[in-house]
């Protein structure tokens, strides 16, 4: 009864999305009041019947109805609740629920917070973000019900993937579907604006905090999926360039171009066709991740293919979605003024630069993640693109774009003096480059590793970038007047990103790994620590048995950590996991994967296992890094301007 | 008129800087290019002697051989094998009788050295490069049973 009430709340809200995308456009373009105010309740609505289905496929989920066939194939019943819950996302057809469910979720926020925006503007908005809820409702009623039933109804589900069951992935679904959702405001604003004909200061104003938080989410959720992927899929990588990390990062670069242009567009009116390209540009490719990472086209293009009814569905929505907007783009474009002039050394110049490096960035990876899959669906053979190519593209591509951060925060806006941004930077400079030459020579006398260009690369970029900010502060501290949160944000952020330049160069440059055969009472050392494996012992998980190992981590003839890596089986797939043991500090994480067992040892005959055990520098700092990140646009989203602003509109 | 240079300047020259960064990418993409081979392919002498590769197929039975330091299988497609060395972990899925893709070079002898054993995250999984080359050989077979 549940689920039919979760279906029949879906349909409900295809037909209330339709209205909401229908009415309120109409009303905008003929004046009509009485349609454009329809956009709030109807929105509000869409909302309420969107959280009924998706009560009710979790409500199905908790009290496992193994009737329906998305929770048959989801779940099990010796899983724990809160997995249970978490299984809603757990594939196909429930992500899609989800992604409308946020969706909806943003545009009542929107409705809820834009009561000063005009009103024109506000039912513009929603009815685009009606419309794309249209989409997704469609998609999920003809080709992915997530309430169909299986009958007769299975005795017990088959589980949820075991690598899916950690608290890590249970939140990141969900941080990485905000942004991309997130970002289907910052299309609907600029839409909106393209609309209206108003490609204006308050436009960008409007549009910055939702691109903002939408960003928050999605610079969250990746860091969330890389923490997850360093910890449980135990190869000690943190970033594999696996086409699934892709399809988030793609809209992650196109949205950072946004949110830099956003800020030309409101404070000088610089370039705003291309902020509204970058704001198409940032959604597609949000619509494009979603559906790759969900379709199963990845797993196999022909299976996809196989069922024409998905894959025909995705192509066409997401050909209507981006090309109806270049076609508005094309037809309203002309009508934008250029905004002002700006000159060859600015602050506009060098946010231009830098948001066209991440435009070319984001190709080169478009490029990589999908060229083998057009390949493979036209059948001219089976070719992948690896990391090398990626990181090959992306040292040089990105680097400039680092480079440019500090320059671009001390340049002024419209004309800058190229020798005067040299004079205030030199000391700058010089302390990055005598750091970044300093750091790898003292550590390869003390025999700590090899000096490669690359680490001299990054450590330099990442106290350019440091030292620039702190300056920058310094300057602005000595200035009078309040200097407002955004700044302050703006700072956080960069210092994040500098202390993730550092993460990745150190545990680039300097990251150590040991793949051994180790029976109990053997060692390995690994640096300056010696691991002893202790003893090997059964464990029982709530829906799994364990191997554990314990190994004793001595420095110096001190016990300084303990780590227990884990083999499990999970019973309902007999699937082998293994669980990584991680002891994490500061300065370096220690890392130890369990291998199988091997053969005995040659001379006692002691039962010995595969063991690979990593020393990884700084990688905290790459989860720290991002956490800055977020925290900076937190307060920069909190800027008083983004309230004041809108009231202003309405006194006007 | 002085204005206007510059502007033409610095649009000549950002679209250099482009065409620079296009074909950096380009060249990058071409040089990484990882072709896969099915067993009977490479046994024909199709595969790239000296440059990387991808190889897929099923883990013959009984074929998984650990001594102290390295490990070799034999991977086929029913058709052919080809005996691949690895050292190492192999990832969790990896189990004989089962679907497996592995990147890496021939050597001198013919062999297969893998630098990467690859994996992915699902049970019910089957590589789609070993699949595909299960359905070649399976292919091949059917129509050459057909002939005589």
């Amino acid at each position: 009864m549940i689920p039919e009430l979760g279906h029949f709340a879906l349909i409900l809200a295809f037909w209330i999305a339709l209205a909401q995308g229908v009415l309120p456009l109409l009303g905008a373009a003929t004046g009509h009041l009485g349609w454009q105010s329809m956009a709030k309740p109807v929105t509000a609505v869409h909302f309420g019947l969107l959280l009924l289905a998706f009560l009710a496929l979790m409500w199905s989920f908790v009290v496992n109805d193994f009737s329906v066939l998305y929770v048959s194939q989801h779940s099990n019943s010796l899983l724990p609740t809160g997995y249970r819950m978490a299984a809603v996302w757990g594939g196909h057809e429930g992500s899609l629920l989800l992604w409308a469910f946020l969706l909806a979720f943003w545009s009542i926020a929107v409705a809820v917070f834009s009561r000063t925006l005009p009103l024109a503007m506000s039912a513009r908005v929603l009815g685009v973000l009606g419309l794309i809820s249209t989409g997704f409702l469609a998609f999920i009623l003809t080709t992915s019900n997530p309430f169909d039933r299986l009958l007769p109804a299975a005795v017990d589900g088959r589980d949820l993937n075991p690598l899916l069951q950690d608290v890590g992935l249970i939140i990141h679904p969900p941080m990485l579907y905000m942004g991309y959702v997130g970002f289907s405001v910052a299309f609907a604003f600029a839409i909106a604006a393209l609309l209206s004909g108003r490609l204006d200061a308050a436009w960008a104003r409007w549009s910055r905090p939702w691109t903002l938080v939408a960003w928050v989410f999605m610079t969250f959720g990746i860091g969330l999926g890389s923490w997850w992927a360093y910890s449980e899929l135990g190869w000690g990588g943190w970033w594999f360039w696996d086409p699934v990390e892709n399809a988030s990062l793609m809209p992650w670069l196109f949205g950072t171009a946004l949110i830099h242009a956003l800020m030309a567009t409101e404070k000088r009116g610089g370039f705003k066709a291309w902020t509204v390209l970058l704001a198409i540009g940032a959604f597609s490719l949000s619509l494009l991740g979603t559906f790759l990472v969900r379709s199963g086209v990845l797993t196999s293009v022909h299976a996809f293919a196989s069922d024409p009814r998905r894959g025909v569905f995705v192509l066409i929505f997401l050909a209507v979605v981006v090309g109806s907007s270049l076609t508005l783009f094309a037809w309203r474009a002309p009508k934008v003024s250029m905004g002002g002039r700006m000159g060859l050394i600015s602050r506009e110049s060098f946010l231009l630069a830098n948001s066209v490096l991440l435009v070319v960035a984001t190709g080169a990876v478009l490029l990589g993640t999908i060229y083998p899959l057009i390949i493979d669906a036209l059948n001219m053979g089976k070719l992948s693109v690896g990391a090398p190519y990626f990181n090959a593209v992306f040292v040089p591509l990105l680097a400039p774009v680092l480079f440019l951060m500090v320059p671009g925060v001390a340049a002024s806006w419209k004309e800058a003096q190229l020798h005067q941004l040299v004079l205030r930077l030199r000391w700058v400079a010089l302390g990055s480059l005598l750091l970044a030459c300093g750091v790898p020579a003292i550590l390869q006398r003390m025999g700590q590793g090899e000096w490669l260009w690359r680490t001299s690369l990054g450590l330099f970029l990442s106290a350019w970038i440091l030292f620039g900010s702190l300056k920058h502060v310094l300057e602005r501290l000595r200035q009078s007047g309040r200097i407002p949160l955004s700044y302050w944000g703006m700072q956080t952020a960069h210092l994040g990103m500098a202390v993730l330049v550092v993460g990745i160069t150190m545990v680039k440059g300097y990251e150590l790994e040991r793949d051994v055969r180790i029976g109990i009472g053997e060692t390995v050392t690994l640096r300056d620590f010696t691991l002893e494996l202790k003893r090997m012992e059964n464990v029982d998980g709530p829906n799994y048995k364990a191997l554990r190992a314990t190994l004793e981590v001595k420095k110096d003839q001190r016990i300084v950590a303990e780590l227990t890596p884990e083999k499990r089986r999970y019973f309902s797939t007999a699937m082998p996991m293994t669980e990584a043991a991680i002891d994490s500090g500061w300065m370096r994480d220690l890392y130890a994967s369990l291998g199988d067992p091997v053969e005995p040892h040659p001379q006692t005959g002691a039962p010995r296992w595969n063991l690979h055990v990593y020393d990884k520098p700084f990688i905290s700092w790459l989860w720290a890094g991002v956490l800055l990140m977020v925290l900076g646009g937190l307060i920069a989203t909190l800027d008083k301007r983004y309230r004041r602003s809108s009231t202003r509109v309405v006194q006007a | 008129m002085k204005s206007r240079h510059k502007r033409f300047i610095a649009i000549m020259v950002g679209l250099l800087l482009l065409s620079a960064a296009a074909a950096l990418v380009l060249n990058a993409f071409r040089s990484n290019l990882v072709f896969f081979f099915t067993p009977t392919q490479v046994a024909g002498g199709e595969a790239p002697k000296s440059s990387a590769f991808r190889i897929g197929g099923m883990v013959k039975e009984g074929s998984l051989f650990r001594d102290s330091e390295k490990g070799s299988f034999v991977v086929t497609d029913t058709q052919k094998d080809v005996v691949v060395k690895y050292h190492g972990m192999l990832p969790d899925l990896f189990k004989e009788g089962r679907g497996v893709v592995a990147q890496g070079q021939l050597n001198a002898q013919g062999e297969f050295v893998a630098s990467e054993v690859l994996a992915k995250h699902d049970e019910n999984y089957m590589p789609p490069e070993a699949k595909h080359a299960m359905d070649q050989a399976a292919a091949r077979k059917a129509a050459e049973t057909v002939k005589p």
